[in-house]
């Protein structure tokens, strides 16, 4: 099956989107595989946290089915945690449902940025998408889509069903069925690799001073918050406001040429032939990296 | 073998989904604002260094309240970090943080969470 088949984008536009598109850009294959590597690293966290998850419901005297319809359902770990505390402790189901709202509701900042990568994709694929949109499927979609310039529904599914969704459904049913014969996955260290993720790919955005100050920002008003009031209003408040702060600073000159093409969604069709150039990323390269490699579009041309 | 919370799950995911759905179901999102496309663009290193720095700084205490937490988790996270500035390898980078806790922890240095 081919790439334009399998991600739902017409023949015509993939060949449209490769002759028009930045050189800068990778090709989709090689972003495809580096999502892959990303993945395995999420496949492990997801799997962990599943595990911890479905001990939690066991020890809340959450059924397997309750426990597995709280996986595919919900499917968002925190709130899921949280929900078991909250059954634990006698909340009423009014209760619980407002919490959960309030604890998913970055999602919406997720949705709104991932959102102009998959216009043109059909309603009801969009509507599946969305249920599996979590913070690891955003993580990796963000990155992937605009490594690429494009939306890319093969590598969507790849961050959020294969890495996230199964692993997390899987471990949960084991956790919550024989789970009180595994070893505690902290011991190993697993429960780090959710936050190490989240920054390691937050330093993969960082394409730019703005994504810096803004990733800085965001960091330093979700602890303040947090620890202040609550840490699901810290991330919300950290997501949301970051953003300005980033957005009123000027961008570097190198930056200017860049603003409004590669860092952001799909590239409209009037500025692919307009003369900007790309800015060099933010932090070293691996040379030979058809997106990081300076020299990659004059080898391209040369070919 | 009980079923009693399969309605409590679907409620909570009937209050998911419309903020995961509704940015990517409503019209109009190509044609975005030029200041509003940049500040989506800076939602994603906002938003996942919120995500790491909570997840890293902040635990919640024997009372349940948010406390600010000093451990080993701190140099697994900028070893990541790091990792990943400087050898774009997220993977190695992970592998890197767990395998510092874990040793931290096996070695008694660090705590269990």
């Amino acid at each position: 099956m081919t790439d334009a088949a399998v991600s739902g984008q017409p023949r015509e536009r993939v060949a449209q989107t490769a002759t028009a598109a930045s050189p800068r850009l990778m090709e989709v294959g090689e972003s495809r595989r580096r999502l892959l590597r990303d993945s395995l690293g999420i496949m492990v966290s997801a799997a962990g946290f599943g595990l911890v998850y479905g001990l939690s419901a066991r020890e809340a005297a959450f059924s397997p089915i309750d426990a597995g319809a709280m996986s595919v359902l919900v499917f968002a770990g925190a709130a899921q945690f949280a929900a078991v505390g909250y059954v634990a402790g006698g909340f009423s189901i009014a209760a619980i449902v407002a919490l959960t709202a309030f604890l998913n509701a970055r999602h919406l900042l997720y949705a709104a940025a991932l959102a102009p990568y998959l216009t043109d994709r059909p309603r009801w694929v969009r509507a599946a998408l969305a249920h599996l949109l979590t913070d690891e499927a955003f993580a990796l979609a963000i990155a992937h889509f605009r490594r690429i310039g494009r939306g890319d529904v093969r590598g969507y599914l790849t961050g959020a069903f294969v890495s996230t969704f199964i692993p997390w459904n899987i471990a949960t049913l084991v956790g919550v069925t024989i789970g009180g014969s595994i070893p505690e996955p902290s011991r190993f260290g697993l429960d780090v690799i959710f936050p190490a993720a989240m920054g390691g790919l937050a330093v993969g955005l960082v394409t730019g001073r703005r994504e810096l100050v803004a990733a800085v920002t965001g960091a330093v008003i979700a602890v303040a918050v947090g620890l202040a009031w609550d840490p699901a209003a810290g991330i919300i408040a950290g997501g949301v406001l970051a953003p300005l702060v980033g957005m009123a600073l000027r961008p570097s000159a190198a930056e200017h040429g860049r603003e409004g093409q590669l860092a952001y969604g799909p590239e409209p069709e009037h500025d692919h032939h307009d003369g900007h150039t790309h800015a060099e990323g933010y932090f070293p390269q691996r040379p030979g990296h058809a997106h990081d490699d300076p020299a990659a579009p004059r080898r391209e041309r040369d070919r | 073998m009980t079923t009693d919370l399969v309605l409590l799950a679907a409620l909570m995911g009937l209050v998911t989904y419309p903020f995961r759905a509704i940015p990517l179901l409503a019209p109009g999102f190509e044609r975005l604002p030029e200041q509003l496309r940049l500040y989506l663009r800076l939602v994603g290193p906002s938003v996942l260094a919120a995500l790491a720095a909570v997840n890293t700084l902040v635990v919640r205490d024997a009372a349940d309240r948010p406390a600010f937490h000093v451990g080993i988790e701190w140099l697994a996270v900028g070893l990541c970090v790091a990792v990943v500035a400087m050898r774009r390898s997220l993977l190695l980078g992970l592998v890197l943080a767990a395998g510092i806790v874990a040793g931290a922890r096996a070695l008694g240095i660090a705590a269990l969470p």
